[in-house]
């Protein structure tokens, strides 16, 4: 059993947005210098979703995978510290300022040189862009079978047995592997790093791929294989105009509120 | 794009298209009318009177199988058959609601058809004889405008962004029945476990009561339930308490968990960060209930009460139930 995670390096998400600053003449989110890069959460839980596959299984390899720049070695390690057994760079210039469809191309190239990859998992989107397109995109791409949304997965027979998340509620549905599941936050809080797997994660192999390695060629990545055209980032306006609802007491601040509801004919 | 029109795909829920697809109905509307080509809905399930429905919310033609076993969502019987009645379709563009099920099929059908995608719009207007597309990134704190170097752009929407069309009954389209294939069926659905909701749906409901980490503890829930039986409202939550258990996950209004668009939204506990504000920033009219003065919900909402919760919510209630029953004694 070969599980493939593919995980995205963000600027973390948790930090208050007043660390980001949004140039809009260069259409970039600029994240203030000092933040800290981190694995997107939903994939770290991917991530997680592999180690519970692991823990009852035993005999599951598990490789996480990034795109990124040199710099995303970082969430390798990260990964390789949660308890993955081998971890996969793509990095090239040519890979750079593509979108999610190049993104999907170049992930989907390494997963096929990979060969033996069973099971596929990312997060159901990145704490970045907010998309949630890449997933779906690697299992189009790859012709394998895709659910996306998992709360909980196990492997089962020569299959996967997932539970997808729905607006009320949440449907079982099983998959012949390889398959892609995509994991949502319902799956459960990522176990931290142990200190016996980072000690572990130094030797840990990691193997670095360009487009030459994959097999591509210009145009078959980044930017020029992207069909998304940016046209404009800005920061949504805010409604601004708030009334405070005072009162010398709870009662009074709550009986006020009250009649300003009734005012506004919204009881 | 030029004027080839726009395919919207439709769910429906009892029979009957749901909400947010009349509201794709009326987007794409607007759209056709200022680019030109026929407006075409795809709606799997559609029967002869689902598809008179979406002909009276403004649909031009009505693409469906017949068949109302296909009411329910199976990820790749619909990306199968939608992609079928795309290529017959020909349209500039697919719009889809941003439920679950459209954020499984979107993506799939895009790359099927070797199409631009864009997910969880909030905006999508007629430019230069072209679309584009606004959506919420970056936790919603960021707003990002795209368009596509595709002749197929696939996108989705999110509820509460447009209004649905009136309902015209004289408005005339042709249905076209495309057979569903059941054996493009690789992922197979074992079971569909839905809560019971003998309440109000939060999708649906009028007042929505929610609540976030301020409220401290689980309990905090059935202080906001009292409320909500007042107003006949429904009780959601931040993504705080659903991922501490403190209620299900199935209440997450967010940038990943539901939208809403009510009349009237109370954040009890609530900071108003920009993932949360993403499900719930359409709302008529936001209360923000919260001990801390300088929340950034404050910013978002019409009134805002400053202390806490425990303490007003009850004291709401009741003037609300005082308010009423003088109300009432005034009109007998």
């Amino acid at each position: 059993m070969h599980i493939v995670v593919c995980v995205k390096q963000v600027p973390n998400p948790e930090a208050a947005f007043s660390m980001f600053k949004v140039d809009e003449a260069a259409k970039k989110v600029v994240p203030a210098s000092g933040l800290q890069m981190v694995m997107s959460p939903f994939d770290e839980q991917a991530l997680e979703a592999a180690l519970r596959i692991r823990d009852a299984v035993a005999q599951a390899r598990i490789t996480v995978m990034t795109l990124g720049t040199e710099t995303a070695r970082a969430v390798l390690k990260q990964g390789l510290a949660m308890g993955a057994d081998d971890g996969v760079l793509l990095s090239d210039p040519a890979f750079q300022d593509g979108d999610a469809y190049s993104t999907a191309r170049v992930l989907s190239a390494a997963i096929g040189k990979l060969a033996d990859c069973d099971l596929v998992l990312t997060g159901r989107q990145a704490a970045d862009w907010d998309a949630g397109i890449v997933g779906c995109g690697i299992a189009e791409l790859m012709q394998m079978p895709v659910i996306t949304f998992a709360r909980d997965l196990r492997l089962e027979g020569s299959g996967v047995r997932v539970e997808r998340v729905v607006e009320n509620g949440f449907d079982v549905i099983e998959a012949a592997l390889p398959a892609v599941v995509t994991v949502s936050n319902e799956l459960g809080a990522a176990r931290a790093p142990s200190l016996r797997e980072t000690m572990r994660a130094a030797r840990k192999p990691v193997t670095a791929w360009s487009a030459a390695d994959l097999g591509l060629k210009e145009g078959d990545a980044g930017a020029r294989a992207a069909r998304r055209i940016l046209e404009r980032l800005f920061v949504p306006p805010k409604k601004g105009a708030c009334e405070l609802v005072d009162g010398a007491t709870p009662e009074e601040q709550g009986s006020n509120l009250a009649q300003r509801l009734q005012q506004a004919k919204l009881l | 794009m030029s004027a080839r029109g726009i395919t919207v795909v439709a769910e429906l829920s009892r029979g009957e298209p749901t909400a947010l697809s009349r509201e794709l109905l009326g987007l794409a509307r607007g759209l056709v009318d200022a680019l030109g080509g026929p407006l075409s809905v795809a709606c799997p399930a559609a029967d002869a009177r689902a598809a008179a429905e979406l002909i009276a919310y403004g649909a031009d033609r009505v693409y469906a199988s017949g068949e109302r076993s296909a009411q329910d969502y199976d990820s790749d019987v619909w990306t199968h058959w939608v992609a079928a009645a795309t290529r017959e379709a020909k349209p500039g563009a697919v719009l889809i609601g941003h439920t679950t099920s459209g954020a499984d099929l979107a993506p799939r059908l895009a790359f099927r058809l070797q199409a631009g995608i864009a997910t969880g719009c909030v905006a999508i207007s007629a430019e230069g004889g072209g679309l584009q597309y606004t959506r919420p990134c970056y936790g919603g704190n960021v707003r990002e405008t795209v368009s596509f170097n595709t002749p197929l752009a696939v996108a989705t929407v999110r509820g509460g962004c447009y209004d649905a069309l009136a309902r015209d009954s004289q408005r005339t389209g042709e249905t076209v029945t495309i057979g569903l294939d059941p054996a493009a069926r690789r992922a197979r659905v074992l079971e569909r476990q839905r809560e019971s909701g003998g309440d109000v749906r939060l999708e649906d409901a009028r007042v929505v009561i929610a609540g976030g980490r301020g409220l401290n503890g689980p309990d905090g829930f059935e202080v906001l339930a009292e409320l909500a039986r007042e107003l006949q409202g429904a009780v959601g939550a931040s993504r705080v308490p659903c991922d501490l258990g403190w209620c299900p996950h199935s209440m997450q209004i967010g940038l990943t968990g539901k939208t809403v668009t009510p009349e009237l939204y109370f954040a009890v506990g609530i900071s108003g960060a920009g993932h949360h504000m993403a499900g719930c920033g359409n709302a008529r009219n936001i209360v923000a209930i919260n001990t801390d003065a300088d929340a950034a919900i404050y910013k978002d909402a019409r009134w805002g009460v400053v202390g806490d919760y425990r303490k007003i919510i009850p004291s709401l209630v009741a003037a609300i139930r005082e308010l009423r029953s003088s109300d009432r004694a005034r009109d007998t």
